[in-house]
């Protein structure tokens, strides 16, 4: 459908810049993407252009709603948008979420405020109110949009799945609607994000673990590094899926508020599971193994903050004030550790 | 879900409240209530410190400390001994999404 069918150019000037048109569809081509941003970096470059579109067949009294330029967040807005004629503004924030670009402060004030101006929206509606969803609330100061471009920002629903419901309430909020919500299936779908940093440095701990248990001597013996190496390198990968899977996923059953100390706590369950299948190698190893590793899991486990919708700054900095020597002091001692029992097989001790 | 017990450093001062409502309004985390038209607050530990609240008070009466709440930005910000930040911002590091 060509402009000249919107009802928009009536009266006053033409709009400033083209408004896209799009629909509240999601094709199997979007749900494929949205499959890829949740599993890799794709996300990064999973954009749609900033400025004005319209949904349906909107005229000049129809909502204006605010989204980022991030494919996913505008995808949710278009399907809350399904059955209604309305304007979406969407911001330039760099490809990211709603959320962390208010955080950031690029979903903020001053580039709605530049978005409003050049889509020249004051000449495509009449009234003067944009809807943002309310998680753009840390970056944007609705009395300071107001003044610099005399729109008047409603926060909407936190999920685009509510508008529809926030609108037949007569544009007002349940306390439902107002509150971020992390359940199961929210968890759930970040923790492939959480896997993914933790794996790719796997390797080179998979390396080091392998070269200092086949280091003899004589040299490097494969068949040491191999049987000495495999129980850590397993251990390892449990502590990564401890961390990044199951504390995640299990956050809110896992006991004590501290993610660090659920994380290690998840980490011993594990490890002891594990060991119970991986035949010891004395009490130097099982010491090493149930010192380094739980650890290993509640440093994986505390990175899940930067992903949760409950977690602060000041939080984060009082666990990283205690955790961080805790991990550093942990992991020197199991390396003396590993030491004494190569010189004890070298015969060294 | 609640995160550390004491640790958010919000504050709101009701002397300089209206009681316009706003914070209960953009709050996600249900932090703020209307008692006698003057928000207050309910329960400091679901505080995350997202800083929407404090932003938007036209009248200054409520502050917290911001930012990132995330362990590798922190960390970042420790190592470079600049101020918390994941990297996402121009050369799209790893982190949201």
């Amino acid at each position: 459908m060509g402009l000249d069918k919107l009802n928009i150019i009536s009266v006053g000037k033409p709009p400033a810049a083209p408004i896209r048109k799009t629909t509240s569809e999601w094709t199997r081509c979007d749900r494929w993407g949205h499959v890829k941003c949740r599993l890799t970096a794709f996300r990064l470059k999973y954009t749609v252009e900033p400025g004005l579109y319209s949904i349906g067949n909107p005229d000049r009294n129809a909502d204006v709603f605010a989204s980022a330029n991030y494919k996913l967040s505008f995808d949710h807005l278009r399907r809350g948008l399904s059955g209604m004629n309305a304007w979406i503004l969407v911001l330039d924030t760099k490809g990211i979420n709603v959320w962390c670009a208010a955080g950031k402060g690029t979903f903020g004030t001053e580039e709605l405020v530049k978005r409003i101006k050049e889509a020249g929206l004051d000449n495509v509606v009449e009234h003067r109110r944009i809807i943002l969803p309310q998680l753009a609330g840390p970056g944007v100061n609705a009395k300071a949009v107001l003044k610099a471009c005399g729109f008047r920002v409603a926060f909407g629903p936190v999920s685009a799945s509510d508008i529809s419901a926030y609108m037949s309430a007569g544009y007002e909020k349940s306390a439902a609607m107002r509150t971020v919500k992390f359940a199961l299936m929210d968890r759930l779908v970040l923790t492939p994000m959480e896997i993914n940093p933790a794996m790719s440095k796997f390797p080179i701990f998979a390396v080091i673990v392998l070269l200092i248990f086949g280091l003899n001597p004589s040299g490097i013996i494969f068949r040491d590094a191999w049987h000495g190496g495999m129980p850590f390198v397993l251990l390892g990968l449990i502590a990564v899926f401890s961390g990044a899977f199951l504390t995640p996923v299990l956050l809110p059953f896992v006991p004590f508020r501290s993610f660090a100390i659920k994380g290690w706590l998840m980490g011993v369950l594990t490890v002891f599971l594990s060991l119970q299948l991986i035949p010891g190698e004395g009490i130097l190893i099982r010491t090493v193994e149930y010192l380094f590793f739980p650890l290993l899991s509640s440093y994986i486990a505390l990175q899940f903050t930067g992903s949760t919708a409950f977690t602060g700054m000041s939080g984060v900095k009082k666990e990283l004030k205690i955790g961080i020597p805790v991990y550093i002091i942990s992991a020197v001692l199991s390396f003396l550790l590993l030491i004494v029992y190569k010189l004890k097989t070298w015969e060294v001790l | 879900m609640k995160y550390l017990a004491d640790v958010t450093t919000i504050s709101l001062d009701a002397g300089k409240c209206v009681g316009c409502g706003l914070c209960v309004d953009v709050c996600p985390r249900g932090v703020f209530e209307l008692r006698d038209k003057k928000a207050a607050i309910i329960d400091r530990d679901l505080c995350m410190e997202c800083g929407a609240c404090a932003l938007n008070c036209e009248f200054g009466a409520l502050t917290v400390e911001s930012g990132v709440g995330c362990a590798a930005a922190i960390i970042n910000g420790m190592i470079t001994g600049g101020a918390p930040s994941c990297g996402c911002d121009d050369d799209g590091g790893s982190c949201c999404g």
